[in-house]
């Protein structure tokens, strides 16, 4: 499983008390400063040791394992050579999915600013160019309108192109040709033309970046009649939900987070493709179903240790696909608990929890025993002071008392 | 201003002063005849940063006659239309091509049905050449399920995969990028056809088509962009929309062309002088002056920013289907009579299409959730429960 190191301090009050099992081992993570133009992206090094955080906002940065899946007791133990698989960080696993589909099938390519010789600015499409070449791998100029359209036109001859966003909210100007072009065509030419493109990008609330390069686009996306849309958030799904994506004959939205990138994990060796439309179970449990996915999936971890610290028993869904939602396996959750807090970086107006909220409602109303809960990020543009960026997402000490205030 | 670049053409009209010169001998030419046939076009090309192709123009005389006949049928077709939406029939927006159809019909005259066309939203006529039928036409026209795109595009989406018509779109200039992208499909399979990108002169104002020229001309795909200037971008004339009207000058670095639009063996010429170009030296643009006798739209009377006497005055002196026919006659090709059977003939096809697509039936409700996603990786469209299936993609 993946670990998350949060840099800034949180107002978490942790018990002191250490009941439950957790593994000590070291996990590693190679910090890296970006320092490239648009964005920066911070990881701190760890050690294995724990200790309670103090509810000062002046408090150095603590370093927290999250473990709380209650059925691994002895996952992270031992030295990592004897294990199956191999480690690597999420961006690299999105690299390797890429790199396995360019190799199996020479119709897939990439576009978008600076991915080919300069490797791409959070080095998902790193060495690519000099493998496949210039033309596979293409550095286009600075109009997102443009090249999207240019991918939306080669898919509906057959290629099938990943279409790079350098930041997802970069999107917002080909919003057109994903909406009318990308999300329409297969309908208006009443099937005659597939658009089997996968727009992929950072997005989210990173650190500090400014309004403008912490936009959550999924909300904007979401009523796309014709799109699908995935987000992924560690290691083993940014590869399979990749493949899985490319491989689709739909147009395919996958969201990656600018925080995630650096997330280190272990993933199989063999080959793997993961079901674009299914949720995944992160944590079973009996008492709440939180509902959550990307980045938040962390904080929702990280809020559950807490909980199973007092006796709560959360069940943990990072729902994973955001159009369509699997209410498969949501609806399965909630007839078990009969209790949802959804738990999204999405703001409160308009965003993917709104919209789950709403699905969740109209189908299993009767299985529910008190409201849904929604927690989302703040109605506000995302400020640029560390203390009030912190402000405008979910913190996991406001996912604990939501719980709470919900179990009553 | 647009009344004196009609006058300025007016010397256009007399196309048999300088044929009959060129023919000593008047011959019977049967209609069927593939000898290769020169015909001067009427107006000089005007070259941007490249070499005008020469005026002569290679045809034959089943060639014109096929201009003719084709030219005859889309004109129909339009006209038909109008009254089909005037009945109320044909809804929403319908934009008709009547006064540009040399565009369409030189523009397959030079290229096979390999080479990629994509347009904006006047493509009725587009559709038709590239071998959709009338009962195709009239059928997505009406909502019906035996148009092209099964009734649920609608006017301005008009596909075919098979002979590379890639549409048919609603947005000013959004086909634009999909064109750069058709090209950029033929240059990474090396196969050496073309894409044809068609546009407005109210489309040539939009930042995606300097965008999309730019990265055409830095890989150097075969992308030829089309600018269909018929004066007016819906009700505004194009000096007061462009500052710069020469719309083949714009792409700066890019070469271009202005071509006579309303000549059939003008567009022929150009579009086969652009293709050989573009699969060497990468982008052109090719401005076609030609004019619509219709408003932007059926909701547009057309006559509020220009005259009636303008309309008219265009179509005496240049209307496409009125210069191949009297070519037809000058060469004695075809005769008055023959030509009004064409005529006739046309009409016919056109009612029995209309007729034939009138008793075809509407969509039936559950083509709704039909082709929003390609089955694939088990798309299904469930009801929100997994329980009730609301539609099997097909």
């Amino acid at each position: 499983m993946a670990t998350l190191f949060q840099g800034l301090p949180s107002s978490t009050a942790f018990s002191s008390s250490n009941k439950f099992n957790h593994a000590p081992a070291p996990t590693s993570f190679s910090g890296t400063w970006n320092n490239e133009r648009k964005s920066s992206i911070v990881t701190v090094r760890s050690d294995a040791r724990w200790s309670p955080v103090l509810n000062s906002a002046t408090h150095k940065p603590q370093r927290l394992i999250t473990n709380a899946v209650a059925t691994k007791a002895d996952s992270s133990l031992a030295s990592t050579s004897s294990k199956p698989g191999h480690e690597l960080l999420l961006f690299e696993a999105l690299r390797e999915g890429l790199e396995e589909e360019m190799e199996r099938d020479p119709c897939v390519c990439v576009m978008g600013e600076d991915v080919g010789h300069y490797g791409g600015s959070y080095k998902v499409t790193k060495g690519l160019a000099t493998k496949f070449g210039d033309l596979r791998v293409l550095d286009t100029p600075i109009a997102e309108n443009s090249f999207t359209g240019m991918g939306i036109g080669a898919a509906m001859t057959g290629l099938r192109p990943i279409i790079e966003g350098m930041n997802m909210g970069f999107l917002l100007l080909a919003f057109n040709q994903i909406s009318n072009n990308c999300g329409m065509l297969h309908y208006t030419s009443g099937g005659q033309f597939k658009i089997p493109v996968v727009i992929r990008g950072p997005g989210g609330v990173g650190r500090q970046l400014g309004a403008e390069h912490s936009q959550r686009l999924e909300s904007y996306f979401q009523s796309i009649p014709g799109i699908q849309m995935v987000a992924c958030s560690t290691p083993y799904n940014a590869k399979g939900l990749m493949k899985a994506a490319i491989r689709s004959e739909n147009p395919v939205i996958l969201f990656e987070h600018v925080l995630l990138y650096n997330l280190k994990d272990r993933i199989p060796d063999e080959e793997y493709v993961l079901s674009l439309e299914e949720a995944e179970m992160v944590r079973p449990g009996e008492h709440v179903t939180i509902l959550t996915y990307s980045r938040m999936r962390y904080h929702v971890m990280q809020a559950a240790k807490t909980l199973v610290n007092k006796g709560y028993d959360p069940e943990v869904i990072d729902i994973r696909s955001l159009k369509p939602f699997d209410l498969h396996t949501i609806g399965k959750s909630v007839k078990k608990t009969h209790r949802v807090l959804i738990v999204e970086e999405c703001m409160r107006t308009g965003g993917i929890g709104a919209s789950l909220t709403a699905a969740i409602t109209e189908n299993f109303n009767d299985d529910l025993d008190a409201p849904i809960v929604c927690l989302s990020s703040q109605d506000v543009p995302t400020p640029y002071a560390g203390t009030l960026e912190e402000w405008t997402v979910v913190q996991p000490a406001q996912i604990v008392t939501a719980v709470e205030q919900l179990c009553q | 201003m647009a009344l004196s670049r009609i006058a300025s053409s007016s010397h256009a009209s007399n196309l048999l002063k300088p044929l009959s010169a060129a023919l000593s001998i008047r011959r019977l030419i049967s209609s069927d005849s593939t000898d290769p046939l020169t015909i001067e076009t009427s107006l000089p090309f005007i070259s941007h940063k490249c070499d005008a192709p020469p005026r002569a123009v290679d045809t034959s005389a089943s060639e014109l006659f096929s201009f003719f006949r084709d030219m005859a049928t889309m004109r129909r077709m339009e006209i038909a239309a109008d009254s089909l939406y005037k009945a109320k029939l044909i809804r929403g927006f319908c934009h008709l091509y009547d006064g540009q159809e040399a565009v369409a019909i030189g523009m397959e005259a030079a290229i096979t049905k390999k080479d990629a066309i994509i347009t904006a939203y006047r493509d009725h006529c587009t559709f038709i050449g590239r071998g959709g039928t009338l009962l195709e036409v009239f059928g997505e026209l009406m909502g019906r399920i035996c148009g092209g795109s099964k009734g649920k595009g609608g006017s301005m989406h008009f596909y075919r995969k098979q002979t590379n018509f890639f549409g048919g779109h609603g947005i000013v200039g959004a086909q634009i990028p999909l064109g750069c992208g058709l090209a950029f499909a033929q240059r990474y399979s090396k196969e050496e056809n073309v894409t044809f990108t068609l546009y407005g002169d109210g489309a040539a104002n939009q930042g995606q088509l300097f965008e999309a020229l730019n990265m055409a001309a830095l890989w150097d795909l075969p992308a030829i962009l089309v600018c269909e200037n018929n004066h007016y971008g819906m009700g505004t004339a194009e000096w007061r929309a462009a500052k710069n009207p020469a719309y083949y000058k714009r792409g700066d670095y890019v070469p271009g062309l202005k071509v006579d639009g309303m000549d059939v063996l003008a567009v022929k010429q150009a579009c086969k002088f652009a293709k050989e170009n573009a699969l060497k030296n990468g982008p052109l643009i090719l401005e076609m002056d030609t004019y619509r006798y219709h408003g932007h739209s059926m909701s547009d009377p057309g006559s509020t920013y220009r005259t009636r006497d303008e309309i008219s005055g265009v179509r005496q002196e240049r209307d496409p289907i009125e210069r191949v026919r009297k070519l037809l006659l000058a060469h004695d090709i075809a005769s008055e009579k023959e030509l009004k059977d064409i005529e006739k003939q046309v009409r016919k096809d056109v009612d029995d299409a209309i007729a034939k697509a009138k008793e075809c039936p509407m969509p039936d409700p559950s083509e709704l959730f039909t082709n929003v996603y390609v089955k694939g990786l088990g798309v299904e469209s469930f009801g929100a429960d997994r329980k009730e299936v609301r539609a099997t993609l097909p």
